[in-house]
């Protein structure tokens, strides 16, 4: 977005006062529009039922913290990665693993698997996003293959391929988002705005359009343009690092997880939140939300150990799962809705059902 | 000097909130009532809310003769 010139009359203080002025007018246009809670329009919708969700496998063999994950396209697969530098590939049926690479850093802190399921991008303190095309050899090495795609100048927070394996989105440290061509390693588009680093981002269901949101150190949440690298809407509700977000199934509403111990929703249309997801007895922060293949659950990993799981219509907890040892760091649910598979400090991935 | 990019900070912040300012937003009760018809016509296809015995993470569920 290129600055014009300024005019004659404008000075610091007069754009101040514009500033305020439109802020002040932008909280008014929200309000104005705030005629009713969504738990209160879904006082009439049938309660659920008891949820009965078990960990039905555990995925060993990370030497450190896992720190993201996520599924393939297939159903089954799932990649994760680790503090220790570890990229594992998964078969979640059978807890085999297929692949494995070793980072040349530690704190791989963001990992995704392509839509055709034939490469992985991983990245973390290297302050790059790798891509790793994985062979049918299991013998091959992986690294030896590997594309350097993305560069930051701080580390890599998350990346996403876009709808095919041509393209990757990345968040950073260095309070930018990317979009970055994989062959050629170009820089398409950036996405400047967040005050401090950006911790996540999720691209919006390809229905939808080409928008993506995400989330950073600076309780904001945006709403960026992918092909003008605009952003057109910002959510400042939380009181603390917005950790993760997750697009509504529908495109039009958007999930996020905080340090300040809540997870809230914010509808895109209604320019605003219309639900947080908070009780007394959580005080720690959620690391990793995502929703159930219909919306109505949300599921939230937390840093006490636990998963929450919301009545996203409600506003109520529905049920709490224990098993892990430690911090719940990633969380995700699989393609087909059938399961979530979670990650954690305690070196191991759960899969629920 | 450092006034100028001063200036020049305001004025894209000014320039981002006009921008937001502008967009056409639907009261929270359509926005709602949409997102609540969206889970429920979905619900049945949701295997997580049904709780489905057919899922291929859970065991299958195997008859004996007593």
């Amino acid at each position: 977005m290129a600055c014009q010139g300024l005019q004659p009359n404008e000075t610091l203080a007069t754009l101040k006062m514009e500033s305020e002025t439109l802020k002040t007018k932008l909280e008014e246009e929200r309000a104005k529009l705030h005629d009713v809670e969504l738990h209160q329009v879904a006082e009439r919708v049938e309660a659920l039922g008891q949820f009965v969700m078990k960990t039905r496998r555990t995925l060993k063999g990370h030497g450190n913290k896992v720190l993201c994950m996520d599924w393939c396209k297939d159903k089954r697969r799932i990649v994760s990665s680790s503090q220790d530098g570890k990229v594992i590939v998964w078969d979640a049926f059978t807890t085999n693993k297929e692949h494995a690479v070793t980072m040349p850093c530690t704190w791989v802190m963001a990992c995704a698997y392509a839509p055709s399921g034939c490469a992985v991008a991983c990245g973390g303190l290297d302050n790059k996003c790798s891509v790793y095309p994985l062979s049918l050899d299991k013998n091959e090495n992986l690294a030896a293959k590997k594309k350097s795609v993305a560069m930051h100048t701080n580390y890599l927070s998350a990346c996403s391929f876009t709808n095919s394996d041509m393209q990757i989105l990345t968040s950073s440290g260095d309070g930018t988002c990317a979009l970055w061509d994989v062959e050629s390693g170009q820089l398409l588009q950036s996405f400047h705005g967040h005050s401090a680093d950006v911790l996540c981002l999720d691209l919006a269901p390809s229905e939808t359009g080409n928008t993506f949101v995400s989330g950073g150190c600076d309780k904001k949440a945006n709403v960026w343009d992918m092909r003008s690298g605009q952003c057109i809407q910002s959510f400042e509700t939380h009181e603390s690092d917005i950790n993760s977000v997750r697009y509504y199934p529908s495109g039009d509403a958007f999930a996020s997880g905080s340090d300040d111990a809540t997870c809230r929703l914010y509808d895109l249309r209604a320019d605003r939140e219309v639900a947080i997801y908070s009780k007394e007895s959580i005080i720690f922060g959620a690391s990793s939300v995502d929703f159930s293949l219909s919306g109505r659950l949300l599921f939230g990993g937390y840093n006490d150990y636990t998963i929450n799981v919301w009545d996203v219509l409600k506003g109520t907890r529905v049920s709490i799962l224990f098993g892990h040892e430690n911090r719940v760091s990633t969380l995700r649910v699989s393609p087909d809705g059938t399961a979530f598979c979670s990650g954690s400090w305690d070196h191991t991935l759960r899969i629920w059902a | 000097m450092s006034s100028s990019s001063n200036l020049i900070t305001m004025r894209k912040i000014v320039q981002q909130l006009r921008f937001e300012a502008k967009i056409n937003r639907v009261k929270v009760s359509q926005a709602a009532a949409d997102l609540q018809q969206f889970c429920l016509e979905n619900a049945q296809q949701d295997p997580l809310v049904t709780g489905m015995s057919s899922n291929p993470f859970k065991p299958p569920r195997v008859c004996s003769f007593l």
